[in-house]
């Protein structure tokens, strides 16, 4: 049995790493808070975008817009979002596994990253890192989406790569995030809901739908990408809330376990003295 | 509040609800010139430029400053996704008149074809914030 006072370091230890996890607990509980007024405030402004979208698509009909067909390049830009800090549970990892078994070869990836753990993890496994917006992690503003799709959409104009693909972490609640890999360009708008049709018909553009389109598609890809990053940081916090509320409580077991190894040794010395003394004391008489 | 001589407004923007409420007429640019529009238009997708947005009221007549963004006018109301939008009292004049310089100098310079669009539509919005704010200052 270990001795008492190796038994009492550990507690101490144990406490005072179940003092930081605590209050890293509460301090991600409050940004986890501000993080979900930001991501409900901009909810109407996706769902009226991805409205808007979807009926200048369905309008547009089989035109040839460069933004609707992959491009001829073979290579796939993927944007991918993660934190910049750890101790989050597994949403980092999660992200990069996402990436590494997506299908696309390490060759044929170039890697956009925002959040400095998943770019550096990529960069490990070779990927190729094409640009890195960690600093927007920080705080999140609607320009570093609007770059980051500038730059995305230049690159396809310029047809560095055909593809381009949004990985990051969707926020369901609180307590579950997944992992979520989307294609941004081409678009792709599943058409199948038939009756939503009907009033769109009469809708009317203005300019001509090819050139709204030519307008429209960017700033959608920019909500997109906007959506992703409030997400991904609402997620992040959520996870490490999470994950820091389970290293509380495991530490918590750990300290009863070793409150009751302490106690117990301090039994065992108590009565190993009175048994030294009572078989002295026998000795004497 | 009779049926026919109002509609409803929404401005979002990705930070907020900007503006929401029963209005007569709403006034903004779009890419193709001005526009008005009353109760009861046709449905219409236009893309709006930096100008200035005009909202009336039955009372009064607000102004704001609204930069790119999609519009979505159906007959019952119009939805206006902007990219950025602020009241008078919000906008800066001095960044405001940094950003008109700094486009200026980029236009006078005027590398490829990209960046100069850029500056001139950077060099539009500061123009039309300065333009805003200065005029309601009175």
């Amino acid at each position: 049995m270990a001795s008492m006072r190796d038994i009492k370091r550990r507690k101490g230890s144990i406490t005072s790493t179940q003092q930081i996890t605590k209050a890293m607990k509460l301090v991600s509980t409050v940004k986890l808070q501000h993080a979900k007024e930001k991501a409900d405030s901009t909810k109407p402004y996706f769902d009226c975008m991805y409205e808007t979208i979807t009926g200048v698509l369905s309008k547009a009909g089989n035109i040839n817009h460069p933004y609707l067909c992959a491009g001829k390049s073979k290579k796939k830009a993927i944007l991918v979002i993660t934190s910049n800090k750890g101790l989050a549970g597994g949403i980092n990892s999660n992200i990069v596994k996402t990436v590494v078994n997506s299908g696309i070869p390490k060759e044929d990836a170039v890697i956009f990253a925002a959040g400095r753990k998943g770019k550096d993890a990529l960069a490990r496994a070779g990927y190729k890192i094409a640009a890195d917006y960690s600093d927007a992690m920080n705080n999140v503003i609607f320009n570093d989406a609007a770059d980051m799709g500038r730059d995305l959409l230049d690159g396809f104009a310029r047809d560095e790569f055909g593809e381009i693909y949004l990985v990051y972490t969707r926020f369901k609640n609180t307590v579950s995030q997944s992992p979520v890999m989307m294609k941004l360009l081409p678009v792709e708008i599943e058409t199948e809901s038939g009756n939503t049709t009907d009033d769109l018909t009469l809708m009317n553009f203005e300019p001509e739908p090819e050139e709204a389109l030519q307008l429209i598609i960017p700033k959608y890809i920019d909500s997109l990408i906007y959506g992703g990053l409030i997400e991904s940081v609402a997620s992040e916090h959520g996870a490490r809330m999470q994950a820091m509320d389970s290293a509380t409580s495991n530490a918590q077991d750990m300290i009863d376990d070793l409150t009751l190894k302490y106690n117990r040794a301090r039994q065992a010395t108590i009565t190993q003295e009175i048994t030294e003394i009572v078989a002295g004391a026998s000795a004497i008489s | 509040m009779e049926d026919g001589k109002v509609f409803q407004l929404e401005v979002v923007t990705p930070m907020r609800y900007f503006y929401t409420g029963p209005v007569t007429m709403v006034e903004f640019t779009t890419t193709e010139g001005d526009i008005g529009v009353l109760p009861g238009h046709i449905p219409l997708t236009c893309i709006a430029a930096p100008g200035i947005l005009r909202i009336h009221t039955e009372k009064e007549i607000h102004e704001a400053a609204l930069m790119d963004g999609i519009v979505r006018i159906m007959p019952d109301g119009v939805t206006i996704l902007a990219e950025a939008c602020e009241w008078p009292d919000e906008i800066d004049i001095v960044r405001a008149n940094e950003a008109k310089i700094r486009a200026e100098r980029r236009l006078k310079k005027g590398s490829d074809n990209v960046n100069l669009t850029r500056a001139e539509l950077a060099l539009k919005r500061s123009l039309m914030r300065i333009e805003l704010a200065s005029h309601n200052k009175k």
